[in-house]
């Protein structure tokens, strides 16, 4: 029981003080999910779409194929991009390893597939008739797109949210692209797996408490943007 | 929905990093040993106002800080096996080796010893003595600097550890450490993680002193012929710097829970 007191207090005093060190780390882990994020809803948004308005043959094993990819292991993601983006790999000229900017690609990789899966089961969700109505009446298709896009974007923040909580929450690809350097890449997870690592479990699960903390305060503001 | 994108991509704009990309980086690949004790957080800011960098720390074991070198995805390793770090130059992987400093592996075991070592000034007859008696040994399995040592010791005992005794853990120091601590078996340990964990333990202290468990720490820039984008200079500076004066008495005078952890090189 003392161990769980020492890490709400532990918590309570970090989030109090605004002690620089974490903050840092809150920052890494908020900004690098946000950019992923932006990019898997650019990427998935449209797949999602584009997959749930077409009919074509080897569609259900597309569909299939999307929802496997849910369950790639964050390592896994990791040591492709590893073999990807180290200097012996074929875009290692780049210099990326061990940069946020890998990171966002990693976890982009991650969430994406969680996008177009939520899109797609949205667009089986809506109304069959939003796109043969928007069409007949003269629009373009793109225009009835953006028009279905309205009609299911509920579903389509749900997508975001739950990519959110992927993201925020992963550790393999974090470690394995980032490489935990302090106040560079070092996020949530890593310096939680770091802490346990050296012994530190109070502090630890007091990070871990300031990890919920924040993805409270992330989905309260999706949230508000959902309600608008 | 667009409105939204465009308030979350201000965001992602706006907190961009931007004073991490103006400074000089450094990668230097360690062991966790030297990061997780804090005495690179006494080290690296002199070395970092001096040369106006930042230094990357990737703190991973041993032999995976010698890939990362080898690979050229780090400039320069600061890591603790004397033969790897040997075959490492050799095959023209880094330019020049340097001791930096040592320390020592202790042999840990439960309070109770149940294979009666206790006394035991010998190493290698430990370890045999662990092998031929039912405790558990806990091996670190990863590849470590500690885990290279410890072969060593069992080739050296004359012993090939397997069976249900020898547990490989395949993780870091610390977690070796608990995962001993709830099963009452024998591990080997560098002193300064042992330190760390001291009060969290019920392990004890079961050998230490045999000169065969003396721990080096050298330090290496990655061969620039080889990866011609590393930072060299800055790499070698780096290397002059730990074993100039200032360092070396940064080093020593660096304690932990009172105690000593690193001892400089003469």
């Amino acid at each position: 029981m003392q161990y769980l007191f020492d890490s709400v207090a532990a918590a309570l005093n970090l989030i109090l003080t605004f002690d620089p060190e974490v903050l840092s780390t809150v920052g890494v882990s908020v900004y690098t999910s946000v950019c992923s994020l932006l990019l898997a809803s650019l990427l998935g948004v449209p797949a999602g779409m584009l997959l749930g308005t077409s009919y074509f043959r080897g569609r259900r094993l597309v569909v299939t194929l999307l929802n496997t990819l849910m369950a790639l292991p964050t390592v896994v993601v990791g040591l492709l991009l590893f073999g990807l983006f180290s200097r012996q790999g074929p875009l290692g000229s780049w210099g990326l390893l061990f940069t946020p900017w890998v990171m966002i690609v990693g976890q982009t990789v991650l969430a994406t597939p969680i996008v177009a899966n939520y899109t797609l089961v949205a667009v089986a969700g809506a109304d069959p008739r939003i796109l043969p109505t928007a069409l007949t009446l003269g629009a373009s298709p793109l225009q009835s797109q953006l028009r279905l896009l309205r009609e299911i974007r509920f579903g389509v923040m749900a997508a975001v949210i739950a990519a959110f909580g992927r993201v925020i929450a992963e550790v393999g690809v974090a470690m394995m692209l980032g490489g935990n350097i302090r106040g560079y890449t070092r996020t949530m997870t890593t310096a939680i797996a770091l802490e346990t690592s050296k012994g530190e479990f109070a502090f630890g699960l007091a990070l871990g408490l300031v990890l919920m903390t924040v993805a409270l305060m992330v989905n309260v503001f999706l949230n508000v943007l959902q309600q608008k | 929905m667009l409105r939204s994108f465009a308030v979350l991509s201000l965001i992602g704009i706006l907190c961009l990093p931007c004073q991490a990309l103006a400074l000089e980086r450094l990668r230097l690949a360690t062991t966790t040993s030297t990061e997780n004790s804090g005495l690179l957080d006494l080290l690296l800011p002199p070395f970092e106002a001096a040369q106006d960098c930042h230094v990357d720390v990737i703190a991973v074991g041993t032999g995976k800080a010698l890939k990362l070198g080898e690979t050229g995805d780090v400039d320069v390793v600061l890591v603790h096996a004397r033969a790897q770090e040997e075959a490492f130059v050799a095959a023209g992987f880094g330019v020049a080796r340097s001791d930096v400093m040592y320390n020592d592996f202790v042999v840990l075991g439960p309070a109770t010893d149940p294979a009666g070592l206790r006394g035991d000034a010998d190493v290698t007859t430990v370890f045999a003595r662990i092998a031929a008696s039912t405790a558990d040994f806990i091996s670190r399995g990863d590849e470590s600097g500690t885990h290279f040592r410890e072969r060593q010791l069992w080739r050296e005992a004359g012993v090939t550890p397997e069976g249900s005794w020898y547990l490989e853990a395949g993780r870091g120091m610390g977690e070796v450490l608990v995962m001993a601590n709830e099963r009452m078996a024998y591990t080997l340990c560098d002193r300064g993680t042992y330190l760390a964990f001291k009060d969290k333990l019920e392990l004890e202290v079961i050998l230490s002193g045999d000169r065969r468990l003396f721990n080096a720490y050298g330090v290496i820039p990655v061969n620039p012929a080889q990866q011609p984008h590393v930072n060299y200079l800055l790499a070698k500076a780096f290397c002059d710097y730990l074993v100039s004066a200032p360092a070396r008495a940064l080093i020593s005078g660096f304690r932990k829970s009172g105690e000593q952890l690193f001892f400089v090189a003469q």
